[in-house]
Protein backbone atom coordinates (compact mmCIF):
# COMPACT_ATOMS: atom_id res chain seq x y z
CA UNK A 1 0.00 0.00 0.00
CA UNK A 2 1.45 3.30 -1.03
CA UNK A 3 1.17 6.11 1.49
CA UNK A 4 -0.57 9.06 0.00
CA UNK A 5 1.55 12.15 -0.36
CA UNK A 6 -0.79 13.99 1.98
CA UNK A 7 0.05 11.65 4.85
CA UNK A 8 3.76 12.08 4.26
CA UNK A 9 3.44 15.84 4.19
CA UNK A 10 1.39 15.78 7.39
CA UNK A 11 3.96 13.54 9.13
CA UNK A 12 6.79 15.81 8.09
CA UNK A 13 4.88 18.84 9.33
CA UNK A 14 4.19 17.13 12.66
CA UNK A 15 7.85 16.13 13.04
CA UNK A 16 8.82 19.71 12.31
CA UNK A 17 6.33 21.04 14.84
CA UNK A 18 7.61 18.66 17.52
CA UNK A 19 11.20 19.70 16.83
CA UNK A 20 10.18 23.33 17.24
CA UNK A 21 8.56 22.48 20.58
CA UNK A 22 11.72 20.71 21.68
CA UNK A 23 13.59 23.97 21.21
CA UNK A 24 11.81 25.08 24.38
CA UNK A 25 13.94 22.56 26.29
CA UNK A 26 17.19 24.27 27.18
CA UNK A 27 20.39 22.77 28.48
CA UNK A 28 20.09 23.17 32.28
CA UNK A 29 23.65 24.52 32.53
CA UNK A 30 23.46 26.72 29.43
CA UNK A 31 20.05 28.43 29.47
CA UNK A 32 20.56 30.13 26.12
CA UNK A 33 21.11 26.88 24.22
CA UNK A 34 18.34 24.45 23.31
CA UNK A 35 18.75 20.70 22.98
CA UNK A 36 17.99 20.67 19.25
CA UNK A 37 20.79 23.06 18.31
CA UNK A 38 23.13 21.26 20.70
CA UNK A 39 22.60 18.10 18.69
CA UNK A 40 21.20 16.14 21.63
CA UNK A 41 17.95 15.41 19.76
CA UNK A 42 18.83 12.95 17.01
CA UNK A 43 15.43 11.97 15.63
CA UNK A 44 11.69 12.34 16.09
CA UNK A 45 9.14 9.78 14.88
CA UNK A 46 5.47 9.33 15.50
CA UNK A 47 3.95 5.88 15.48
CA UNK A 48 0.42 4.95 16.57
CA UNK A 49 0.00 8.21 18.40
CA UNK A 50 3.22 7.80 20.40
CA UNK A 51 6.02 10.29 19.88
CA UNK A 52 9.47 8.68 19.91
CA UNK A 53 12.35 11.05 20.57
CA UNK A 54 15.91 9.79 20.12
CA UNK A 55 18.48 11.64 22.23
CA UNK A 56 22.20 11.15 22.60
CA UNK A 57 24.28 12.11 25.66
CA UNK A 58 27.00 14.72 25.28
CA UNK A 59 29.59 13.14 27.58
CA UNK A 60 29.25 9.85 29.43
CA UNK A 61 28.61 11.24 32.87
CA UNK A 62 26.52 14.25 31.93
CA UNK A 63 24.14 14.67 34.87
CA UNK A 64 21.84 16.92 32.87
CA UNK A 65 20.57 14.09 30.65
CA UNK A 66 17.94 12.88 33.11
CA UNK A 67 16.63 16.40 33.61
CA UNK A 68 16.54 16.90 29.85
CA UNK A 69 14.63 13.65 29.31
CA UNK A 70 12.02 14.63 31.89
CA UNK A 71 11.64 18.06 30.35
CA UNK A 72 11.14 16.57 26.89
CA UNK A 73 8.22 14.56 28.22
CA UNK A 74 6.62 17.43 30.18
CA UNK A 75 7.11 19.99 27.40
CA UNK A 76 5.52 17.79 24.75
CA UNK A 77 2.70 16.81 27.14
CA UNK A 78 1.95 20.47 27.79
CA UNK A 79 1.52 20.96 24.04
CA UNK A 80 -0.86 18.09 23.40
CA UNK A 81 1.45 15.11 23.02
CA UNK A 82 0.76 13.00 26.12
CA UNK A 83 2.41 9.80 24.88
CA UNK A 84 6.14 10.33 24.58
CA UNK A 85 8.98 7.81 24.79
CA UNK A 86 12.56 9.00 24.96
CA UNK A 87 15.22 6.63 23.60
CA UNK A 88 18.92 7.11 24.22
CA UNK A 89 21.11 6.32 21.23
CA UNK A 90 24.89 6.21 21.42
CA UNK A 91 25.88 6.04 17.80
CA UNK A 92 27.06 8.26 16.17
CA UNK A 93 28.84 9.60 19.26
CA UNK A 94 27.94 13.20 20.04
CA UNK A 95 30.59 15.67 19.03
CA UNK A 96 31.03 19.41 19.54
CA UNK A 97 31.63 19.57 15.77
CA UNK A 98 27.85 19.48 15.35
CA UNK A 99 27.47 22.98 16.79
CA UNK A 100 26.64 25.71 14.33
CA UNK A 101 28.37 29.10 14.19
CA UNK A 102 25.17 30.72 15.52
CA UNK A 103 25.26 28.44 18.55
CA UNK A 104 28.93 29.21 19.11
CA UNK A 105 28.16 32.92 19.09
CA UNK A 106 25.52 32.34 21.76
CA UNK A 107 28.25 30.77 23.89
CA UNK A 108 30.44 33.85 23.47
CA UNK A 109 27.55 36.16 24.36
CA UNK A 110 27.11 34.15 27.55
CA UNK A 111 30.80 34.43 28.43
CA UNK A 112 31.88 30.90 27.48
CA UNK A 113 34.53 30.38 24.81
CA UNK A 114 32.94 27.95 22.33
CA UNK A 115 34.60 24.66 21.31
CA UNK A 116 37.14 24.48 18.53
CA UNK A 117 36.92 21.70 15.98
CA UNK A 118 37.61 18.37 17.64
CA UNK A 119 40.72 16.54 16.71
CA UNK A 120 40.42 12.92 17.73
CA UNK A 121 43.00 11.74 15.26
CA UNK A 122 46.13 12.20 17.35
CA UNK A 123 47.58 8.96 18.62
CA UNK A 124 48.46 8.25 22.20
CA UNK A 125 52.15 8.98 21.65
CA UNK A 126 51.28 12.57 20.88
CA UNK A 127 48.98 12.79 23.89
CA UNK A 128 51.69 11.73 26.35
CA UNK A 129 54.52 13.62 24.66
CA UNK A 130 54.18 16.97 26.51
CA UNK A 131 54.76 18.51 23.10
CA UNK A 132 51.15 19.14 22.15
CA UNK A 133 50.54 22.57 20.74
CA UNK A 134 48.43 24.54 23.17
CA UNK A 135 46.24 26.54 20.86
CA UNK A 136 45.02 29.65 22.59
CA UNK A 137 41.40 30.20 23.36
CA UNK A 138 40.13 33.67 22.55
CA UNK A 139 38.50 35.61 25.38
CA UNK A 140 34.71 35.63 24.87
CA UNK A 141 34.48 39.03 26.55
CA UNK A 142 37.13 41.11 24.79
CA UNK A 143 38.27 38.79 21.98
CA UNK A 144 41.91 38.84 22.99
CA UNK A 145 44.12 35.83 22.28
CA UNK A 146 46.31 36.76 25.24
CA UNK A 147 44.72 34.17 27.51
CA UNK A 148 46.03 31.34 29.67
CA UNK A 149 44.49 28.04 30.68
CA UNK A 150 44.17 27.74 34.43
CA UNK A 151 42.71 24.26 34.63
CA UNK A 152 41.88 21.71 31.98
CA UNK A 153 38.92 20.54 34.04
CA UNK A 154 36.29 23.05 35.07
CA UNK A 155 32.93 23.46 36.70
CA UNK A 156 31.49 20.73 34.54
CA UNK A 157 33.40 17.92 32.85
CA UNK A 158 32.86 19.57 29.46
CA UNK A 159 34.58 22.82 30.39
CA UNK A 160 38.05 24.14 31.15
CA UNK A 161 38.93 27.34 33.02
CA UNK A 162 40.91 30.20 31.47
CA UNK A 163 42.03 33.71 32.35
CA UNK A 164 42.30 36.70 30.04
CA UNK A 165 45.45 38.77 30.53
CA UNK A 166 43.93 41.63 28.55
CA UNK A 167 40.66 42.29 30.34
CA UNK A 168 41.61 40.33 33.49
CA UNK A 169 38.48 38.18 33.59
CA UNK A 170 38.28 34.43 34.11
CA UNK A 171 36.10 32.50 31.67
CA UNK A 172 34.98 28.98 30.87
CA UNK A 173 35.77 27.18 27.62
CA UNK A 174 33.64 24.35 26.24
CA UNK A 175 36.14 21.66 25.35
CA UNK A 176 36.13 20.03 21.94
CA UNK A 177 35.35 16.34 21.74
CA UNK B 1 26.82 -15.87 23.73
CA UNK B 2 24.53 -13.57 25.60
CA UNK B 3 25.90 -14.63 28.99
CA UNK B 4 29.45 -14.04 27.74
CA UNK B 5 28.39 -10.64 26.46
CA UNK B 6 26.79 -9.85 29.82
CA UNK B 7 30.00 -10.83 31.66
CA UNK B 8 32.11 -8.82 29.23
CA UNK B 9 30.01 -5.69 29.68
CA UNK B 10 30.09 -6.11 33.47
CA UNK B 11 33.90 -6.21 33.35
CA UNK B 12 34.00 -3.00 31.35
CA UNK B 13 31.53 -1.35 33.73
CA UNK B 14 33.09 -2.58 36.97
CA UNK B 15 36.61 -1.41 36.03
CA UNK B 16 35.28 2.10 35.59
CA UNK B 17 32.79 2.12 38.46
CA UNK B 18 35.38 1.02 41.02
CA UNK B 19 38.09 3.32 39.66
CA UNK B 20 35.64 6.21 39.45
CA UNK B 21 34.69 5.67 43.05
CA UNK B 22 38.33 5.64 44.17
CA UNK B 23 38.92 8.92 42.34
CA UNK B 24 35.82 10.45 43.91
CA UNK B 25 37.37 9.86 47.33
CA UNK B 26 39.69 12.78 46.53
CA UNK B 27 36.77 15.19 46.21
CA UNK B 28 37.41 17.95 48.74
CA UNK B 29 40.85 16.51 49.58
CA UNK B 30 42.85 17.29 46.45
CA UNK B 31 46.37 18.69 46.88
CA UNK B 32 45.45 21.81 44.94
CA UNK B 33 42.08 23.08 43.76
CA UNK B 34 42.67 22.40 40.08
CA UNK B 35 43.54 18.78 40.79
CA UNK B 36 40.55 18.35 43.10
CA UNK B 37 38.38 19.46 40.18
CA UNK B 38 40.32 17.40 37.64
CA UNK B 39 39.94 14.16 39.58
CA UNK B 40 36.26 14.82 40.28
CA UNK B 41 35.66 15.38 36.56
CA UNK B 42 37.59 12.29 35.54
CA UNK B 43 35.68 10.31 38.17
CA UNK B 44 32.43 11.58 36.71
CA UNK B 45 33.47 10.51 33.21
CA UNK B 46 34.35 7.03 34.50
CA UNK B 47 31.19 6.57 36.55
CA UNK B 48 29.19 7.84 33.59
CA UNK B 49 30.83 5.32 31.30
CA UNK B 50 30.24 2.58 33.89
CA UNK B 51 26.57 3.52 34.02
CA UNK B 52 26.29 3.03 30.27
CA UNK B 53 28.07 -0.34 30.26
CA UNK B 54 26.12 -1.66 33.25
CA UNK B 55 22.83 -0.45 31.78
CA UNK B 56 23.58 -2.33 28.57
CA UNK B 57 24.69 -5.34 30.64
CA UNK B 58 21.39 -5.42 32.51
CA UNK B 59 19.45 -5.19 29.26
CA UNK B 60 21.56 -7.99 27.78
CA UNK B 61 20.98 -10.19 30.83
CA UNK B 62 17.24 -9.65 30.47
CA UNK B 63 16.39 -10.23 34.14
CA UNK B 64 15.29 -6.69 34.85
CA UNK B 65 18.46 -5.56 36.64
CA UNK B 66 19.12 -1.89 36.07
CA UNK B 67 22.55 -0.27 36.24
CA UNK B 68 21.70 0.78 39.80
CA UNK B 69 20.75 -2.74 40.84
CA UNK B 70 24.04 -4.02 39.46
CA UNK B 71 26.09 -1.27 41.08
CA UNK B 72 24.52 -1.26 44.53
CA UNK B 73 23.24 -4.76 45.13
CA UNK B 74 26.11 -7.02 44.11
CA UNK B 75 28.68 -8.27 46.58
CA UNK B 76 32.44 -8.16 45.99
CA UNK B 77 32.48 -11.77 44.82
CA UNK B 78 30.27 -10.80 41.89
CA UNK B 79 32.32 -7.78 40.88
CA UNK B 80 34.50 -8.31 37.81
CA UNK B 81 36.96 -5.41 37.86
CA UNK B 82 40.72 -5.96 37.75
CA UNK B 83 42.27 -5.74 41.21
CA UNK B 84 44.38 -2.73 40.28
CA UNK B 85 41.43 -0.35 40.25
CA UNK B 86 40.19 -1.27 43.72
CA UNK B 87 43.48 -0.42 45.44
CA UNK B 88 43.05 2.47 47.86
CA UNK B 89 43.70 6.05 46.88
CA UNK B 90 46.77 6.26 49.15
CA UNK B 91 48.77 9.40 48.35
CA UNK B 92 48.55 11.51 45.21
CA UNK B 93 51.49 9.82 43.52
CA UNK B 94 49.89 6.40 44.05
CA UNK B 95 46.57 7.60 42.64
CA UNK B 96 48.23 9.18 39.59
CA UNK B 97 50.49 6.19 38.84
CA UNK B 98 47.59 3.74 39.07
CA UNK B 99 45.42 6.07 36.99
CA UNK B 100 48.12 6.36 34.32
CA UNK B 101 48.49 2.57 34.03
CA UNK B 102 44.72 2.25 33.58
CA UNK B 103 44.35 5.23 31.21
CA UNK B 104 46.90 3.85 28.72
CA UNK B 105 45.10 0.49 28.82
CA UNK B 106 41.65 2.03 28.49
CA UNK B 107 42.77 4.24 25.58
CA UNK B 108 43.72 1.18 23.54
CA UNK B 109 40.69 -0.87 24.57
CA UNK B 110 38.24 1.88 23.66
CA UNK B 111 40.11 2.63 20.44
CA UNK B 112 39.35 -0.96 19.39
CA UNK B 113 35.84 -1.13 20.84
CA UNK B 114 34.62 1.91 18.93
CA UNK B 115 34.68 -0.41 15.89
CA UNK B 116 32.89 -3.22 17.70
CA UNK B 117 30.30 -5.14 15.70
CA UNK B 118 27.91 -4.57 18.61
CA UNK B 119 26.41 -1.25 17.57
CA UNK B 120 25.56 0.10 21.00
CA UNK B 121 28.84 -1.00 22.56
CA UNK B 122 30.67 0.77 19.73
CA UNK B 123 28.76 3.97 20.44
CA UNK B 124 29.41 3.84 24.18
CA UNK B 125 33.09 3.12 23.58
CA UNK B 126 33.33 5.91 21.02
CA UNK B 127 32.05 8.35 23.57
CA UNK B 128 34.48 7.10 26.23
CA UNK B 129 37.39 7.22 23.77
CA UNK B 130 37.08 10.99 23.44
CA UNK B 131 37.11 11.34 27.22
CA UNK B 132 40.03 8.98 27.87
CA UNK B 133 42.20 11.20 25.66
CA UNK B 134 41.93 13.95 28.27
CA UNK B 135 42.48 11.44 31.09
CA UNK B 136 45.67 9.94 29.68
CA UNK B 137 47.11 13.35 28.93
CA UNK B 138 46.43 14.45 32.50
CA UNK B 139 47.81 11.38 34.24
CA UNK B 140 50.92 11.06 32.04
CA UNK B 141 51.84 14.70 32.61
CA UNK B 142 51.55 14.25 36.37
CA UNK B 143 53.66 11.07 36.31
CA UNK B 144 56.44 13.06 34.66
CA UNK B 145 55.99 16.07 36.96
CA UNK B 146 56.24 13.95 40.07
CA UNK B 147 58.85 11.48 38.88
CA UNK B 148 61.12 14.19 37.53
CA UNK B 149 60.19 16.56 40.33
CA UNK B 150 61.42 17.09 43.85
CA UNK B 151 63.22 14.33 45.79
CA UNK B 152 60.04 13.75 47.78
CA UNK B 153 57.74 13.58 44.78
CA UNK B 154 60.19 11.23 43.04
CA UNK B 155 60.34 8.91 46.06
CA UNK B 156 56.59 8.79 46.38
CA UNK B 157 56.13 8.16 42.65
CA UNK B 158 58.76 5.41 42.65
CA UNK B 159 57.17 3.78 45.69
CA UNK B 160 53.83 3.86 43.89
CA UNK B 161 55.26 2.23 40.77
CA UNK B 162 56.95 -0.44 42.91
CA UNK B 163 53.68 -1.28 44.64
CA UNK B 164 51.20 -1.08 41.76
CA UNK B 165 53.32 -2.72 39.05
CA UNK B 166 52.49 -6.28 40.10
CA UNK B 167 48.78 -5.60 39.51
CA UNK B 168 49.18 -4.45 35.92
CA UNK B 169 49.43 -7.86 34.22
CA UNK B 170 45.82 -8.70 35.01
CA UNK B 171 44.61 -6.08 32.49
CA UNK B 172 46.06 -8.22 29.68
CA UNK B 173 44.74 -11.62 30.72
CA UNK B 174 42.42 -13.33 28.32
CA UNK B 175 40.00 -16.12 29.08
CA UNK B 176 37.26 -17.91 27.14
CA UNK B 177 34.94 -14.91 27.42
CA UNK B 178 37.54 -12.52 25.98
CA UNK B 179 38.33 -14.92 23.16
CA UNK B 180 34.67 -15.44 22.31
CA UNK B 181 34.01 -11.67 22.29
CA UNK B 182 37.12 -10.89 20.24
CA UNK B 183 36.54 -13.60 17.67
CA UNK B 184 32.98 -12.42 17.11
CA UNK B 185 34.24 -8.89 16.46
CA UNK B 186 32.53 -7.54 19.57
CA UNK B 187 35.32 -7.34 22.15
CA UNK B 188 38.87 -6.03 22.25
CA UNK B 189 42.05 -8.06 21.80
CA UNK B 190 43.99 -7.14 24.93
CA UNK B 191 46.96 -9.37 24.10
CA UNK B 192 47.58 -7.18 21.07
CA UNK B 193 47.36 -4.12 23.32
CA UNK B 194 49.99 -5.31 25.78
CA UNK B 195 53.12 -4.40 23.75
CA UNK B 196 51.63 -1.00 22.86
CA UNK B 197 50.85 -0.38 26.53
CA UNK B 198 54.39 -1.37 27.53
CA UNK B 199 55.96 0.91 24.92
CA UNK B 200 54.01 3.97 26.07
CA UNK B 201 54.37 3.26 29.78
CA UNK B 202 58.10 2.58 29.64
CA UNK B 203 58.67 5.76 27.63
CA UNK B 204 56.76 7.94 30.09
CA UNK B 205 58.41 6.29 33.11
CA UNK B 206 61.82 6.84 31.54
CA UNK B 207 61.07 10.52 31.07
CA UNK B 208 59.84 10.61 34.66
CA UNK B 209 63.19 9.08 35.77
CA UNK B 210 61.27 6.17 37.27
CA UNK B 211 62.13 2.48 37.07
CA UNK B 212 59.97 -0.63 37.20
CA UNK B 213 60.55 -3.37 39.77
CA UNK B 214 62.13 -6.65 38.77
CA UNK B 215 59.60 -9.00 40.33
CA UNK B 216 57.23 -10.20 37.64
CA UNK B 217 53.60 -9.05 37.93
CA UNK B 218 51.65 -11.58 39.96
CA UNK B 219 48.31 -10.38 41.31
CA UNK B 220 45.21 -11.71 39.58
CA UNK B 221 41.68 -12.94 40.18
CA UNK B 222 39.49 -9.87 39.85
CA UNK B 223 37.91 -11.01 36.58
CA UNK B 224 36.78 -14.15 38.44
CA UNK B 225 35.44 -12.35 41.48
CA UNK B 226 38.54 -12.88 43.65
CA UNK B 227 39.46 -9.51 45.02
CA UNK B 228 41.87 -7.88 47.45
CA UNK B 229 40.88 -7.09 51.00
CA UNK B 230 40.09 -3.54 49.88
CA UNK B 231 37.06 -4.06 47.65
CA UNK B 232 34.62 -5.23 50.31
CA UNK B 233 35.23 -2.15 52.43
CA UNK B 234 34.93 0.14 49.43
CA UNK B 235 31.64 -1.41 48.38
CA UNK B 236 30.29 -1.16 51.91
CA UNK B 237 31.00 2.55 51.73
CA UNK B 238 29.58 2.93 48.22
CA UNK B 239 26.49 0.78 48.71
CA UNK B 240 25.42 1.47 52.26
CA UNK B 241 22.91 4.21 51.53
CA UNK B 242 21.18 2.30 48.73
CA UNK B 243 21.13 -0.89 50.79
CA UNK B 244 19.65 0.99 53.74
CA UNK B 245 16.73 2.08 51.59
CA UNK B 246 16.38 -0.77 49.09
CA UNK B 247 12.75 -0.14 48.28
CA UNK B 248 13.30 3.45 47.17
CA UNK B 249 12.40 3.86 43.55
CA UNK B 250 15.75 4.73 42.07
CA UNK B 251 19.26 5.37 43.11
Amino acid sequence: MVKDEGAEVREAAERSAILELLREVKDPELPMIDIVELGIVRNVETADGVVHVDVTPTYSGCPAMQVIEREIVTTLAAHGFPDVTVHTVYSPAWTTDWMSDETKQKFRDYGIAPPRMASNSGGIAELVSLRRARATVDCPFCGSANTVEKSEFGSTACKSIHFCNSCHQPFDHFKAF
Amino acid sequence: MSDSLFQYLVRLGDDRLVLGHRLSEWCGHGPILEEDIALANIALDLVGQATLYLKLAGETEGKGRSEDALAYFRDAIDYRNVQMVELPKDDYAYTIVRQFFFDVFSFHVLEQLQSSKHHELAGIAGKGFKEVRYHVRHSSEWVVRMGDGTPESHDRAQKAVNQVWRFTAEMFETDAIDREMASSGIGADVEAIKPKWEAIVMDVLRRATLSVPNDPPAMTGGRRGRHTEYLGHMLADMQSVARSFPSSATW
